[in-house]
């Protein structure tokens, strides 16, 4: 392996763990801090990239197809939390049942109303085409702005979390839900919100996921996957714990593709089982 | 749970063995085998996950992996297969692929023993749709996407496999022998340190008994479990791919034990039957190519109202039944003397 080779193929793992760390550290908030399980974070994703690419197919603005993405998997994660998983709170099973409900139901639409082919968004000329880059000379321009928009979300993350009420009320509400609640703050509009956020994530990712490589049916469950895997590795309601798994999942899937190539899928799954065997609570979760 | 266990005597078993060994008498081949035998084969990898939700609580989605492991198995070594592969004799790959299996369930148990609850669920899941993508990148092995073709399974006494008839029976026989020895395990002092695991793992463990052993072991039992159900939708299939064990077929799984119930190990054969019913019937109903929107609603519809499923209703009328006749023999039942009948599930 060249030098050249080396340096890509690291690039090639970080800006994935770059997608992946934004679609799951939606996930993660949602799990992690409100305790809410969401087997439909695929779906969330795919509703993002769907949704996303009408806009797209009318307008022609990779933007406008970004919001668009984002504000359907919101509003779709917020009726989930509204009229289905907000009552069942703490009924962690139950949860996973009806998402995984939702997710085969919406999945079926979503394949009547678009179709099987694979589709794919053609990112802004900004974004578009390749830069200069060290050692390998050229590299894409948008797996470039994916790192960068990882960076964007981690960093925004953290400030709605230790730096605005919001994030106090959330942070409150993971150590004593009664007790937050007995304080007058409305918990389950906290949780609306929250959830509405996390899916918000997904949806962009799956505009910026659906840009880097078509989607199609089946991209849900991947991406549910990824970031079940994810949060495994990096530990629950961790927005660190998830970037590191993020890039740790991203890596062994690069890594693998390029030293054993049908054997990849699994690196990942060694990974997952070794961590569990050494940390069941992930590499920065908190012990439960 | 002894309560219910109690209140399925073994006369009601027989008679329901005695009607399902008539039954082929009165009905066309189709349904006993595209109806009834499908049912019973996947009822059997159904019944494997039943058995650790209801005994262990291990709501476990690695059981149409551990199914997989069996079918991949079986179609790598079947003498029949195509592409050709090792060529064994069936007499020797079905017991081979069905202890495959079993160790794919002690290893799923082992990596999942520390966890419990949705980690357990999350972490199975993550295994089951992993394998899934193994498989069908892999073509030395699996033969990626295409799969594995034309493993017809052996003879049965001079007749094929895929007879109806001769399914029908070695399915039935598989799927009773399998359900007397889950309810005869659940006896067993290692069924009932299984249950109190269950109900209060601190405690067992306080007592002395070995926590992850028996987590591990029960997860060995429902690997076996699933393994004869791998082989048997093996044979039905004709074969193996990516499809069978991917995460449609794993939902597909989940929607016949919880519609059934996880609350009795028949649940698992209910599910399965109206599960096939309504995949059968779904274009007369609504429309075929929208089978999974309506299996979902009905999936969701029961998790709902019902999270003991088709079990859980039938419990429920039943028991507004009884008390009724009790009312009317005018013996009033205090709250406090009704309560125990309720708490039984």
């Amino acid at each position: 392996m060249t030098f050249e080779m080396f340096v890509t193929v690291m690039m090639n793992g970080l800006t994935l763990g770059a997608l992946y760390f934004i679609v799951a550290s939606g996930f993660s908030l949602i799990f992690g801090l409100m305790r809410t399980v969401n087997m439909a974070h695929g779906t969330l994703y795919l509703i993002g990239a769907y949704l996303g690419y009408s806009v797209y197919d009318l307008t022609e603005n990779w933007y406008y197809a970004i919001a668009a993405g984002m504000t359907a998997a919101a509003v779709f994660g917020a009726i989930m939390q509204v009229t289905l998983l907000g009552w069942m709170q703490g009924q962690e099973l139950r949860q996973a049942l009806v998402t995984i409900g939702l997710s085969i139901i919406v999945a079926d639409q979503l394949l009547a109303h678009y179709g099987g082919l694979s589709l794919q968004f053609f990112p802004p000329d900004a974004l578009f085409g390749a830069t200069a880059f060290p050692i390998i000379e050229r590299y894409p321009t948008f797996r470039l702005f994916q790192i960068g928009a990882a960076v964007a979300v981690g960093v925004a993350l953290w400030l709605i979390l230790n730096r605005t009420k919001l994030g106090l009320m959330i942070r409150a509400g993971v150590d004593d839900r009664e007790m937050l609640a007995a304080m007058g703050v409305r918990v389950s509009l906290v949780a609306v919100v929250v959830f509405a956020l996390g899916a918000a994530l997904a949806g962009l990712g799956g505009v910026i996921g659906g840009s880097a490589q078509p989607f199609s049916q089946g991209t849900d469950v991947r991406f549910l996957l990824t970031s079940l895997v994810v949060v495994i590795v990096g530990g629950m309601g961790s927005i660190g714990g998830t970037a590191i798994g993020a890039i740790i999942v991203g890596m062994a899937e690069q890594w693998g593709q390029a030293l054993f190539p049908t054997y990849s899928v699994i690196v990942t799954f060694v990974i997952m089982a070794a961590v569990l065997a050494v940390r069941p609570q992930g590499i920065m979760g908190r012990p439960s | 749970m002894t309560g219910m266990i109690r209140s399925w005597p073994l006369a009601l078993t027989a008679a329901v063995i005695a009607v399902l060994v008539i039954l082929p008498l009165l009905l066309p081949n189709f349904w006993i085998a595209n109806i009834l035998g499908r049912s019973i084969a996947y009822g059997i990898i159904a019944l494997s996950l039943t058995f650790l939700a209801t005994y262990g609580g291990f709501v476990s989605l690695a059981q149409t992996m551990i199914a997989g492991v069996a079918g991949y198995t079986i179609a790598i070594l079947a003498p029949t297969a195509i592409p050709a592969g090792a060529g064994w004799s069936y007499g020797l790959a079905i017991p081979f692929a069905i202890l495959m299996a079993t160790l794919a369930g002690l290893i799923v148990g082992a990596i999942a023993v520390r966890t419990r609850g949705i980690y357990l669920l999350m972490i199975t899941l993550a295994l089951a749709v992993g394998f899934s993508l193994f498989v069908q990148s892999n073509v030395e092995l699996f033969n990626g996407y295409e799969g594995i073709r034309n493993v017809v399974g052996p003879d049965v006494f001079g007749m094929p496999f895929r007879t109806p008839l001769v399914f029908y029976y070695v399915s039935l026989a598989t799927a009773v022998l399998l359900y007397l020895g889950v309810m005869y395990l659940v006896r067993t002092p290692f069924g009932l340190v299984l249950q109190a695991l269950r109900d209060n793992s601190r405690r067992a463990a306080a007592l002395g008994y070995n926590t992850a052993l028996h987590r591990i072991a029960a997860f060995g039992a429902a690997g076996f479990i699933a393994g004869c159900g791998g082989v048997l939708t093996c044979f039905y299939n004709i074969g193996i791919s990516p499809g069978s064990v991917g995460m449609g077929a794993t939902v597909n799984i989940l929607i016949m034990s919880v519609i059934g119930g996880l609350g009795h190990p028949i649940g698992a054969f209910i599910g399965a039957l109206i599960f096939t019913l309504i995949d059968t019937f779904a274009a007369s109903i609504y429309d075929r190519d929208r089978f999974n929107t309506l299996i979902g609603l009905l999936f969701l519809v029961i998790v709902l109202a019902s999270p003991d499923g088709v079990l859980g209703i039938g419990k429920k009328l039943a028991g507004l039944f009884r008390r009724k006749e009790r009312s009317a023999e005018a013996a009033p039942v205090s709250p406090a003397q009704a309560s125990p009948a309720q708490s039984e599930h």
